[in-house]
């Protein structure tokens, strides 16, 4: 099935192959019509509107507010309500550098959020450690505390990434499914399993 | 400059007096403070620039460049100690009261404590961090200190090492905060600090009686990784630093190396750099001015000057293919040469610019609650400004005729017709009315520059091993928030032995406590965005 | 002008006449009616004010606001609420569970009450009795509870120092809307929503009362925006201080309720300003000039209340994304120093107005 929206045509995007596994995987057992079309609706409700937690560490954050300014405007999409209270937002964009006195902060911030939670690593810095990756006091990637939804490399990313960025998370929303069936929450209790609040799993 | 030479040698023989670029004098601990106190009082030396912790493997010590803001003379002063358990060095926050936050960086990253400093605290890690990570013998096995998940114990009581007698240190509890008193913990994830800063803020109903700073949320240890890199490699640290001023950091670490091997810039490139930072603090300030109507509440106040924001940002991507770090000032020169047509947009920017400034003052500046929001609020004193090392717009509103490119000019600014922006309030409209005209006064620059760029290299010749010869360096520029200084160590290789970033905006998040006191909950973050600091700029 | 009131008066011949239905059943099925519909209306204006007003901030800030879901974005508060429907609400430990809950009702409920009292067009009133406007200011005066409530019961420091603020503010402002409000029922001789309609059929109140009523009606609309805690009067909820102030422990629905009571109190307010100053359903007539009254007569009345109320709104949208914030103290002084004086003066001039007749 084709995963598509309303701004880009589908053979622009760059790894579908990745989007149709996650169909195919959530076809496997087959859909109810009724659930299904259920789905269909929550799934249109949410991610055509996915408002960000305003938060931002370093240089990604201010390319954040020029996303949000009159050249770039990502209120087209429905995304400028950003709130500063976790409880209210739905994805959490983790721009800029994540630093070891930074990292319990950025887990509880995940977790006030309420479900359904999403998070993109933006920039280098998040999603590795960038250019201060061999410093003493950076974490190597937000992936190794929270678990990522989608990637946004640059140093950082232009604004024109970020929308893309934020399209592909609203794709992978679109083929959720908010009854039964395959469940991203799983995956994300089995991460916050492996990664305890307590000690780092290494 | 001789004056205090006779001065100090008659005052203080067993200082050691070594003349070089700057007057250097070296004194045992015990001397230190009255040294300084004679510095301070009797010649005027009442700005502490710079404070730089130093680790020369055997010795530990601290480095200080004191100014005389009304000579404007530097004094370089070497105090070091041969105790690597535990050193200890006398502290000089009761003269300077910038050096409290300063001696707490020093101690966080070297563990020199500092006697008689009313709180020695770790400033940047973590409480229960191993080891202090500046010092040559670090163990950076990430095995001492992983990335730890739990929340780290906030203490409302810390230490203090008081004299009592010559030679005799007691070590004393200090409460910061009483049980009693009701503490607001703003930040670090709070949409007014600017980035990931925490304060604690205590309150009696909406006044505030203190604030307790925590720092280090993004502390990144560029200056640490500095010393792992060849010098051409440490460059594009600096446009992470403050990334709102990032041509004009990276300027000072290039002029300061080019100090170092005595190398001549081609007037094109010196041309081209002092262009690309006016560019650079325009748009800075453009973002500054935007931000704070934000936070004042006055939403659409941020859009309008982003929109010119945008159009500086294309000027600079067209030369640079960047929008925010841009690479492009490197050793010698800069690293490519202009955009055909560069000075036609530049000319365009200089059409829109009054008229877009006028807009905004239109907007805003003459707004009734604006000025109730911002006049009298947050008060700086010019003798305060210097106490704290407040320097940049901020130093410049309350009076302090601090501009580095008047007081030690570099590039070609000493060839320039343009004002310093001084005003005497003191107060956030001071700053931010400040802001306006030094955006003003950058398009007067660009408007002297713009058909004035020579032809010619745009870089010189520089060996493709840049090694520097043994000695220090110290360069000021006038970055978008202040002073940026750049200290560069070497002992003889490719790479430097220490490099410091001496930012703005760690000094100005110094004051913020001294500026907030009595005011209300809605005055912290007037100020805040008034002071306009950049959070990574502070952390580093 | 054309009575809508047909339409109630045909829904209850229906019921009893066709149908047979004993008293009590019509009494019963016509309450549930108008309470779906109420509820109907409440939601869909909600979601047309949130859109409303991110089109119209985006315009003022040189951006094209949501375009995408559905056509021109008119989709976008729909998908907003689909999905702050099914949002989880996070229960929170150390909280009042009780009083955590009940808030965001309270607050939704004492909105809905106001929004029953409005005149929605010639014929089409919930209730109308003699103390309308009356009624009015008590039920709208309950979601100062609510907001209280939310904040002390939240445990947190934020929310309790924003509820503290709203207490302060709402309490205050409170006086300036029944003062101004007073000033117009005095004009008007009646409390009556309907009986003050009426009194408005030639000319409007804005027109009549001239100098005192443009006065009555500034200070009720900054008092209004203050009433609503929004911008420049946004200090409980002031996101670059407080993060969200009293609503920040709260998600879901819980979070939706405030969100949609915000939005429904704005129009409220600009409801109300438009059944005291501009008339209430009332067609704009100009005495002498019969073809242009006439002319006017043929636009639905519904469309005149809902029209006035949304310029109304206009205006206090457009201030808020212009003006700061106003500092907590600043706030109070400009209520009891300022505003509060000059409306007890302003009534004294109604009053005078009155006595001699000055009004048209």
């Amino acid at each position: 099935m084709e995963v598509t929206t309303k701004s880009m045509p589908y053979g622009d995007w760059k790894d579908n192959e990745y989007i149709e596994g996650m169909v195919n995987e959530l076809k496997a057992n087959g859909v109810n019509v009724v659930v299904g079309s259920l789905d269909k609706l929550i799934n249109w409700g949410r991610s055509n509107s996915i408002w960000p937690l305003t938060f931002a560490t370093s240089c990604c954050g201010i390319e954040f507010i020029s996303l949000g300014a009159a050249r770039y405007d990502m209120a087209r999409f429905g995304w400028e309500v950003a709130r500063s209270s976790p409880r209210q937002a739905d994805f959490m964009m983790v721009a800029g550098t994540i630093v070891h006195r930074m990292a319990p902060v950025v887990r509880r911030l995940y977790d006030q959020l309420a479900e359904p939670k999403y998070v993109i690593a933006t920039g280098g810095c998040a999603i590795s450690g960038g250019p201060f990756r061999h410093s003493y006091h950076v974490v190597k990637g937000v992936g190794e505390i929270i678990p990522v939804d989608v990637y946004c490399p640059g140093c950082p990313p232009r604004p024109e990434a970020m929308i893309y960025a934020i399209m592909q998370l609203s794709r992978k929303i679109k083929v959720e499914r908010f009854f039964g069936g395959v469940n991203r929450q799983e995956k994300q209790q089995d991460f916050l399993k492996n990664h305890p609040l307590d000690k780092m799993a290494d | 400059m001789a004056n205090l030479q006779a001065i100090v040698a008659e005052k203080f023989p067993e200082a050691e007096i070594v003349n070089g670029e700057t007057l250097e004098l070296n004194v045992p601990d015990a001397k230190w403070h009255s040294l300084a106190t004679t510095l301070k009082n009797e010649l005027g030396f009442d700005n502490l620039t710079a404070l730089i912790g130093m680790d020369w493997g055997d010795l530990l010590g601290v480095v200080y460049y004191l100014t005389n803001t009304s000579t404007w003379e530097v004094v370089r002063v070497k105090v070091t100690t041969a105790d690597r358990v535990k050193p200890m060095l006398h502290s000089i926050t009761d003269l300077y009261a910038v050096a409290g936050i300063y001696e707490r960086e020093v101690y966080d990253f070297y563990g020199i404590i500092f006697i008689n400093h009313p709180d020695m605290r770790r400033l940047f890690l973590r409480n229960d961090w191993v080891g202090f990570p500046f010092r040559k013998d670090y163990d950076a096995n990430p095995e001492v200190n992983p990335v730890r998940l739990d929340h780290e114990k906030v203490d409302d009581v810390t230490v203090s090492y008081v004299e009592t007698a010559p030679g005799k240190i007691e070590k004393r509890k200090v409460e910061i905060f009483s049980p009693e008193q009701f503490v607001v913990n703003i930040g670090p994830q709070h949409p007014a600090t600017h980035g990931v800063l925490r304060l604690r803020t205590a309150v009696d109903g909406e006044t505030i009686t203190k604030i307790d700073l925590y720092l280090g949320y993004i502390h990144r240890g560029i200056e640490k990784l500095c010393e792992g890199l060849t010098y051409p490699q440490t460059l594009h640290f600096t446009d992470r630093l403050d990334y709102l001023s990032a041509m004009i950091n990276r300027h000072a670490l290039c002029l300061c190396v080019e100090k170092a091997l005595n190398l001549e810039v081609p007037r094109r490139a010196q041309v081209i750099r002092v262009m690309m930072d006016e560019l650079m603090r325009i748009s800075s300030h453009l973002l500054a001015i935007g931000t704070f109507c934000m936070d004042l509440g006055a939403t659409t106040m941020l859009f309008y000057p982003l929109r010119e924001r945008e159009t500086i940002l294309d000027i600079l991507e067209r030369t640079t293919g960047a929008r925010m770090t841009f690479n492009y000032n490197c050793i010698g020169g800069v690293i490519a040469d202009l955009d055909p047509n560069f000075q036609a947009d530049v000319k365009k920017l200089l059409e829109i610019m009054p008229k877009a400034i006028k807009e905004y003052n239109k907007v805003f500046t003459g707004n009734v609650i604006a000025h109730n929001r911002m006049d009298g609020v947050g008060v700086l004193s010019e003798a305060d400004a210097k106490d704290y090392n407040c320097t940049g717009p901020t130093g410049r509103a309350s009076g302090w005729a601090c501009d580095i490119r008047k007081r030690h000019p570099y590039g070609i600014y000493s060839e320039l017709q343009f004002d310093e922006v001084v005003r005497h309030e003191g107060d956030s409209m001071a700053r931010f009315k400040a802001r306006i005209s030094e955006m003003e006064q950058s398009c007067r620059i660009l408007a002297q520059l713009v058909d004035q760029i020579p032809e010619g290299d745009i870089c010189a010749k520089v060996p493709k091993i840049i090694k520097l010869p043994e000695g220090h360096w110290f360069q000021q520029v006038e970055a978008c928030r202040g002073a940026f200084g750049v200290y560069i160590e070497s002992a003889g290789g490719n790479q430097p032995l220490r490099v410091k970033f001496n930012s703005p905006g760690f000094c100005l998040a110094g004051a913020v406590d001294h500026l907030t006191r009595g005011e209300k909950i809605a005055d912290l973050i007037t100020i805040g965005g008034s002071l306009d600091y950049v959070v990574p700029d502070i952390d580093r | 002008m054309q009575d809508l009131s047909f339409i109630t008066r045909w829904i209850d011949n229906f019921l009893s006449g066709t149908l047979h239905f004993p008293e009590w059943l019509t009494v019963t099925t016509e309450c549930v009616l108008i309470g779906l519909v109420l509820l109907l209306l409440y939601s869909v204006l909600a979601l047309f004010y949130i859109l409303f007003e991110r089109k119209v901030c985006a315009y003022f800030q040189c951006r094209l606001g949501p375009n995408r879901v559905g056509p021109w974005g008119i989709l976008q508060s729909v998908a907003d609420m689909f999905k702050i429907l099914i949002k989880e609400l996070i229960s929170l430990n150390h909280v009042d569970k009780f009083l955590f809950g009940l808030a965001p009702f309270l607050v939704i409920i004492a909105s809905m009450l106001s929004f029953s009292v409005l005149p929605w067009g010639n014929g089409l009133q919930v209730v109308d009795f003699n103390i309308g406007i009356f009624f009015l200011l008590a039920v709208s005066s309950i979601g100062v509870l609510g907001i209280l409530l939310a904040g002390w019961s939240s445990n947190n420091k934020f929310t309790l120092i924003g509820a503290l603020r709203s207490g302060a503010q709402m309490v205050s402002y409170e006086l300036s809307i029944g003062l101004s409000v007073l000033t117009m029922v005095c004009f008007a001789g009646t409390m009556s929503v309907s009986g003050i309609v009426a009194q408005q059929e030639h000319t409007w109140f804005i027109f009549s009362g001239h100098i005192p009523a443009i006065i009555a009606f500034l200070i009720y609309v900054v008092a209004g925006t203050a009433e609503t805690n929004r911008g420049p009067f946004d200090l409980p909820e002031a996101e670059s201080e407080l993060t969200a102030g009293y609503h920040t422990e709260y998600s879901g629905i819980h979070f939706g309720f405030f969100y949609l009571a915000e939005y429904l109190n704005l129009f409220i307010i600009g409801g109300v300003a438009a059944l005291l100053f501009f008339g209430g359903w009332m067609p704009l007539h100009i005495p002498g000039w019969d073809g242009f009254n006439a002319c006017m007569d043929y636009i639905p009345s519904v469309l005149w209340f809902l029209m006035k109320a949304i310029a109304v709104t206009f205006v206090m949208i457009w201030f808020k994304w212009t003006f700061p914030r106003l500092r907590i103290d600043q706030l109070l002084a400009f209520e009891w120093k300022y505003l509060l004086p000059i409306n007890l003066f302003n009534l004294v001039l109604m009053v005078l107005v009155i006595t001699f007749g000055l009004h048209f």
